[in-house]
């Protein structure tokens, strides 16, 4: 079974309706990652990467095709199980860090494991992992007292905080300037080559596409 | 975890959150006062009346508690006192309303010693003359009257101030009952009768007996009779209550509603970055449900505090005869009726945060 493929992506079609148009975002995509891969992931703009994401992420069901998470098909899920799939196997890192304004950065990593039902004090291998991204020192801070790459380092502990099968991470250093990009690429790597972390990272730059394992990319809602 | 969020959030906006707290509480204010003012003003009319120490307390046919203009004949006093053996006492007062709150009260001070032994004065005494007016030490003080002053502007006449007497008998203003009679063109007549019996645990018996022989009059024991001061047997005051309170339960709504709502929107990002993490429904709407509890809580409390000040204000520093009191079952009434005004106004904002689409959201500037 751990040698079957953590994501196994069959023809998956992904379709907006916005009004009258229909706007068809993915049109068949074939995927396989292998669990404790690095996959990047490039793309022109609009040829369906974040949609991709959100589908495998269950922020938003696919309209057909097949995608097993794990074993467990997407496809007909209900917004409960979707709920659910995020809480335990998917965390995510977005381009603007999206943390939450009005708490600190521990409480912005604490508040993923009340979500997920997980209470009580931090693994003490999350230490760890808190040294590794090199936010031991600033954890006390709201994140407006925190640089582009601190905040996306925190958003990066508050995605793997709950153990997720996979990391996805749309455009992470897509706000930073090339020292931090540097750092949190070197961090990805890091997660995935110490931890066996699985990681999807969609990208636009070459250099960042080639810390991962492969590149694949997508156009016109298809893998090329 | 999920209430530091909440309190973040409220710190996050303080003048927001200081707005909607201070309106809330005044509406808590507003229905603490109201039921404060009814409740002081009844039980002091209470008290008052039960300082008289009668048993019986017999009064006009069809006058209430509040409508006291209807008089009888004074005769009637004399004719309980002939023909009932249990009566040990009997005196009828006239009373008179000075405006909206106030009245005097005409006294025959001989038939009037007989029932309680008499007002106890701290200053002065009895009436010397026709012209005289006692007042409770309370009246007294609020005016910085003395004994000896002229007091001006009753039933628009002067009178001497003969004595000030202990609060909590009869009334505030008492006038020999002759007088007031007189210029009041109620000569014989009594607005009640206090009838003290020589045993009181005949109580019953005897109102039986005496409303066979006084038809239609109103006959209550003194139990009874205080028991009508109640916020039930003021006309109409149950209704402004309620008024009152339907107000308090929309300005809630509206000020939450709003607040919320702002919130919602400014917070749009957020609530996508909960549901990426994935926080359901139901718990983002409980985020937002314990920010308005805390909320209505918070004002609350303010609203209870406030509620001391207005009653500071109308007993001490207004010096009227308005009288508030602290009535401690409204707190609570008062902030549930808070707490379901505020929730009825996070029910919209509270859904359309639920329900907001996460990728939407994350997409939100
Ligand atoms: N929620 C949505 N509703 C309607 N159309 C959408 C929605 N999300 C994406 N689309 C459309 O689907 C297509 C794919 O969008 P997607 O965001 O996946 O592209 P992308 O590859 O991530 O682009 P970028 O590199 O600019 O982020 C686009 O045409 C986009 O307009
Ligand atoms: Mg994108």
């Amino acid at each position: 079974m751990s040698d079957a493929p953590i994501i196994s992506i069959r023809d998956l079609r992904k379709t907006y309706h916005v009004g009258e148009v229909d706007v068809h975002a993915l049109r068949g995509v074939d995927l396989d990652v292998q669990r404790g891969e690095f996959v990047s992931i490039v793309g022109p703009s609009g040829s369906g990467k974040s949609t991709l994401f959100h589908i495998i992420g269950g922020l938003t069901p696919p309209t057909a095709g097949s995608i097993l998470l794990d074993g467990h098909d997407l496809l007909g899920l209900t917004d409960a199980q979707r709920t659910e799939l995020r809480k335990t196997t998917v965390g995510f890192v977005f381009q603007k860090y999206n943390l939450l304004p009005t708490l600190t950065a521990r409480d912005n990593i604490e508040i993923a494991r009340h979500i997920a039902h997980k209470n009580g004090p931090l693994d003490p291998k999350f230490g760890d992992v808190l040294k590794l991204l090199g936010l031991t020192g600033r954890l006390d801070h709201k994140p407006r007292a925190l640089s582009g790459g601190e905040q996306q380092r925190v958003a990066i502990a508050r995605a793997i905080v709950n153990h997720p099968a996979i990391l996805l991470a749309d455009e992470p250093t897509g706000n930073l300037d090339t020292e931090n990009s540097t750092a949190v690429l070197g961090l990805l790597r890091d997660l995935n080559q110490r931890l066996g972390q699985t990681v999807l990272m969609i990208t636009h730059n070459p250099e960042a596409a080639a810390y991962g394992h492969r590149t694949v990319r997508m156009r016109d809602g298809r893998i090329e | 975890m999920i209430n530091k969020l909440v309190v973040e959030n409220l710190k996050h906006r303080p003048v927001r959150t200081t707005l909607s707290i201070v309106a809330i509480s005044i509406q808590v204010t507003m229905v603490l006062t109201l039921v404060g003012l009814s409740k002081g003003m009844l039980d002091e009319q209470a008290r008052r009346a039960r300082g008289v120490g009668a048993d019986i307390i017999i009064r006009a046919p069809s006058s209430s508690v509040i409508n006291t203009s209807l008089n009888m004949p004074a005769g009637i006093v004399a004719f309980i006192a002939k023909n009932e053996p249990h009566v040990a006492a009997a005196t009828g007062v006239l009373q008179q309303g000075t405006d909206l709150l106030n009245y005097v009260t005409g006294v025959d001070l001989e038939e009037f010693d007989k029932l309680n032994g008499g007002f106890r004065f701290v200053a002065g005494g009895p009436f010397q003359g026709p012209n005289d007016v006692l007042v409770d030490s309370y009246y007294a003080a609020q005016h910085k009257y003395h004994v000896g002053d002229t007091v001006t502007g009753i039933v628009n006449r002067s009178w001497r101030l003969a004595g000030i007497y202990e609060p909590g008998m009869l009334a505030r203003l008492v006038l020999p009952l002759k007088t007031l009679q007189e210029i009041t063109a109620n000569s014989g007549k009594v607005t009640m009768i206090y009838v003290k019996l020589d045993d009181p645990a005949i109580t019953d018996e005897v109102i039986a007996e005496l409303k066979q022989k006084l038809k239609d009059y109103q006959i209550r024991s003194m139990q009874e009779y205080t028991e009508l001061f109640s916020v039930n047997s003021v006309p109409m005051l149950k209704e402004f209550i309620y008024v009152v309170i339907a107000l308090g339960v929309l300005v809630g709504f509206l000020v939450v509603f709003l607040s919320m709502y702002t919130a919602v929107l400014e917070r749009t990002r957020e609530i996508g970055v909960l549901k990426a993490l994935g926080a359901s429904p139901g718990y983002v709407l409980n985020i937002l449900l314990r920010e308005t509890v805390l909320l209505a809580v918070a004002g609350s409390i303010l609203g209870i505090l406030l509620s001391y000040v207005t009653r500071f204000t109308i007993n001490d520093v207004i010096h009227g005869s308005l009288i508030q009191s602290i009535v401690y079952i409204w707190w609570l009434i008062a902030a549930a009726i808070a707490i379901v005004g505020a929730m009825l106004g996070a029910i919209y904002p509270g859904f359309k945060a639920a329900r907001q689409d996460a990728i939407e959201a994350l997409a939100y500037e």
